[in-house]
């Protein structure tokens, strides 16, 4: 049943998201919501929509409230709330609105703004996984799958036939036969599942402004790709000189003093594909965030090299970052650009600060691979 | 869809309107019906009613009322209409004995709307007239396009409570021809008939005829002037005198009947709700509880009553104060001697056994409204009683603090939250401005000023249905400030008050 609520529901809703739509860059450059994320749903604190009036100031106000206390002793928080004094409706306050986003409605938005194109799926037809479905009913099968109600209608019925029932002592005694289970059926469902492997520089040069800009780049490419792709997975590896894989939360917080080997994570990056990730089966997605300062002109050829021949032609995208440290950027991206960026499937991207995600964003996501 | 009753509920609804009569509540026909969950938050966004003009509004508000819901943080338990016949509704899913409590609050309010004075004006078919305004402005919407209306919708609401609370009251020239051939006969000023010539000087002094002179002139100027005399009803002025397009007047005249339709249950709020819970509290305790329900009864009730420092709950504070004027009629404890009564004993134990508390009571709710009801009721003893206080927010300390517990204070500032809903009074004074076609405001300033940047946004919309630049002189921090907005630029510019 529709309720006719609903039409001006989703107008509201529509408000609210054109007004996040107009503040989308606003959002992209701030790290605070990404706190707020829950497990497919975002709260986003969006100006209040408010219809102004004439009215008093809150503060102003004052009012008459109701219980103990001396004179001078404070209410307490959230005593006093805006829009609750002694008259209702007198102000609603100047506290911003949090509403609730889902992470795909979020992807929309950001596709909608940044233009982004729909990723073009490859070989998804042949990736499925299997799921198991409970749709039968069986004669036989574990106790703990007994379909209660369906086994005393069996043994209901096979009483009243067999004359045994007594309407008066309603006793309904189940044999072996009347025992109904419920059964499983596999289903071959077509999934399209994609992994992301982040790589992150953490060699001295790379302090926590530029971390900072990863984390909330990082955000929006799985908000992206999770919209594009049911399952998505992701990995993160860290360097300097050497590369190791670690958890998110090490990922984002982890500050080494050494040098950096950029060869080392791309190293560790084609084990992880060639172990984990058939291509065949897998969208596999590398971003690699450094702020370009390689080691060596040796180390860098290995990498060229190592993307060329392992990692390219497995992957769909590769992207690489370069995220301007205060020792200034390096010269990376432009040996990456020379050797491989005209190949389709690599994105390269400089970020100088947090007002460059935006544009970086697109950079990344917009050859729609 | 709103379904009737089931049978049970039918004769509950039997049972407890046979105690309404029985104590002598006299009210409209009550419909009862009822509603899903999610019905009721419908409902309850659209301020009562079933049907209301598309606007984002109520999907905000529904949005809100369906969240509290889900996390059990808030429940409406009582929706009642102004009309005749009266609409209520109860949610499917509670137990019986919050439908019995229900249904006695809601034959309270019936009562209330139907014999109170504020309410006399009021139109009793207002939920035709709601669902024929919704689909005006559906019409208006498909003509015009969605967003030019809700826009214009929105601006509206921005001015919705600049409109004369005291309007419906009030008949203002009764026939302006009459008045303004008053005006031309008076225009000569003669003075007094005058019997002997040598009384003339002492019957038609010079100084009195410069004074009547004086008045026919002032009376000229100001039916030069425009509006005449400063007017409350800003709506009303522009719905006159704006240059709109048709549509933008039927939905502003839409928007001023729902305004004034719903402005007398914004008088009454406390007198109103306090009837309603006295009369449940009366029928479920004295009649229609049934023994098991007594537990559930009393945690509803005690939920109702609840209060918080920072705010006043009109449940709770309507409740105490009819039984207050009840008691005290009971027990003689009003006029002269009661009064001049110094003897504390004496007072305490006061008790002329008059009986006459029901009688009062009801009178009390044909002739009062809120402020007249708390100004002649709340006494010193009551406030004492209830613990009332005046809080205010201490910059020093950045928190809310309870300033005082003077009974004087206390009253006045419950009163001046009450009047004029707490909205500051505004008036056109004039719509001609310069002689420049400008409209202009004045803040009647009582203590408090305006909030800035509301009240900026705001004149940006009157100017957008005025057309012409809005000015409003009001005050900040006790200097006279006139605010304006010329329809690109807001600026201000202190003025002489």
């Amino acid at each position: 049943m529709t309720l006719k609520i609903h039409q001006d529901h989703s107008r509201f809703k529509q408000i609210v998201r054109g007004k996040i739509k107009a503040n989308l860059r606003k959002y992209v450059q701030k790290g605070e919501m990404l706190g707020k994320k829950g497990k497919d749903a975002i709260s986003i604190p969006i100006p209040f929509i408010d219809i102004p009036r004439f009215k008093y100031g809150h503060k102003e106000q004052g009012g008459v409230g109701q219980g103990d206390g001396e004179v001078g002793q404070q209410l307490g928080p959230g005593a006093v709330e805006p829009g609750e004094g002694h008259q209702a409706g007198q102000g609603e306050g100047d506290h911003a609105l949090e509403v609730d986003v889902t992470l795909d409605e979020l992807a929309q938005i950001l596709g909608e703004e940044l233009q982004l194109p729909n990723i073009e799926r490859r070989q998804n037809e042949k990736i499925v996984t299997q799921k198991i479905r409970y749709t039968g009913i069986n004669t036989t099968g574990p106790e703990s799958l007994r379909h209660f109600k369906r086994t005393y209608k069996q043994a209901l019925r096979r009483q009243i036939a067999a004359g045994t029932y007594d309407p008066n002592r309603p006793i309904i005694v189940p044999m072996r036969e009347d025992r109904r289970y419920r059964s499983y059926k596999l289903q071959n469902l077509p999934e399209t599942n994609a992994v992301i492997i982040y790589m992150m520089d953490v060699s001295g040069s790379m302090g926590d402004e530029q971390k900072e800009i990863v984390r909330i780049e990082s955000f929006w490419l799985d908000t992206w790709l999770r919209h594009q792709y049911k399952g998505l997975e992701s990995r993160y590896i860290i360097h300097d000189a050497v590369a190791r894989e670690v958890d998110r939360d090490t990922f984002f917080h982890t500050r080494e003093s050494g040098g950096t080997m950029i060869s080392s994570a791309y190293k560790l990056c084609r084990d992880i594909i060639l172990a984990d990730y058939p291509k065949s089966a897998w969208n596999i997605y590398p971003f690699h965030f450094s702020d370009g300062d390689n080691w060596s002109a040796d180390d860098t050829r290995q990498c060229i090299d190592m993307l060329r021949n392992d990692v390219l032609p497995n992957v769909n995208q590769f992207a690489y970052g370069q995220v301007e440290s205060p020792y200034g950027s390096g010269q990376f991206i432009k040996d990456l650009r020379e050797a491989v960026g005209d190949t389709p499937n690599v994105a390269l991207s400089e970020i100088a600060d947090k007002d460059a995600i935006y544009a970086s964003i697109k950079d990344f996501l917009g050859k729609g691979r | 869809m709103p379904k009737s009753l089931t049978p049970r509920l039918a004769a509950l609804r039997d049972e407890i309107h046979g105690y309404a009569k029985e104590f002598g509540l006299d009210f409209f026909d009550t419909i009862f019906e009822m509603v899903s969950y999610d019905e009721m938050n419908m409902v309850a966004a659209y301020g009562g009613f079933p049907t209301r003009y598309p606007h984002w509004r109520w999907g905000m508000e529904y949005e809100q009322l369906a969240k509290g819901y889900e996390y059990g943080l808030s429940k409406i338990y009582e929706l009642v209409i102004n009309n005749d016949p009266c609409y209520a509704y109860l949610m499917e899913s509670n137990p019986e004995v919050d439908q019995k409590l229900v249904m006695a609050h809601v034959y309270g309010h019936c009562d209330f709307f139907k014999n109170n004075f504020s309410f006399r004006h009021t139109n009793r078919r207002m939920i035709d007239d709601m669902a024929n305004h919704a689909t005006r402005v559906r019409r208006w919407v498909d003509k015009i396009g969605v967003e030019k209306v809700e826009d214009f919708i929105d601006r509206t609401l921005s001015l919705e409570n600049l409109i004369d609370q005291h309007a419906p009251h009030i008949r203002r020239n009764p026939d302006p021809k009459k008045a303004e051939e008053e005006v031309k006969a008076n225009e000569r000023v003669e003075g007094f008939k005058v019997g002997r010539e040598y009384m003339r000087g002492f019957i038609n002094p010079s100084e009195f005829l410069d004074s009547q002179r004086k008045r026919v002139e002032d009376e000229k100027l100001r039916a030069k002037k425009f509006p005449e005399r400063a007017q409350r009803d800003v709506l009303l002025f522009l719905l006159e005198h704006a240059p709109l397009e048709p549509w933008e007047s039927d939905i502003l005249a839409i928007l001023r009947d729902e305004a004034y339709y719903f402005a007398p249950q914004g008088q009454t709020k406390i007198m109103n709700e306090g009837w309603a819970s006295y009369w449940h509290s009366t029928i479920m305790t004295r009649r229609a509880l049934r023994d098991d329900e007594i537990i559930d009864y009393a945690d509803h009730h005690s939920g109702t009553m609840g209060t918080r420092p920072g705010a006043i709950n009109p449940y709770k504070l309507g409740i105490e104060l009819w039984r207050d004027i009840e008691d005290r009629w009971n027990k003689g404890r009003f006029g002269k001697e009661w009064d001049e009564c110094d003897d504390l004993r004496a007072r305490r134990s006061w008790d002329k056994k008059l009986g006459a508390g029901r009688e009062k009571i009801f009178e009390v709710r044909k002739h009062y409204n809120d402020i007249t009801f708390i100004d002649t009721f709340l006494t010193a003893e009551f406030a004492m009683e209830q613990k009332l206080f005046v809080y205010g927010f201490n910059d020093k300390r950045n928190s809310w603090e309870i300033m005082d517990r003077e009974f004087r204070k206390v009253k006045s500032k419950l009163l001046q939250g009450l009047t004029n809903f707490g909205q500051p009074i505004i008036e056109v004074v004039d719509g001609n401005h310069e002689n420049r076609g400008e409209m202009l405001l004045a803040h009647k300033h009582d203590g408090q000023d305006l909030k800035g940047d509301y009240a900026r946004e705001t004149l940006r919309n009157l100017q957008s249905l005025w057309r012409r630049p809005v000015n409003i002189i009001t005050r900040y921090d006790n200097k006279g400030m006139m605010l304006r907005f010329d329809g690109t630029t807001h600026s201000e510019k202190k003025v002489e008050l």
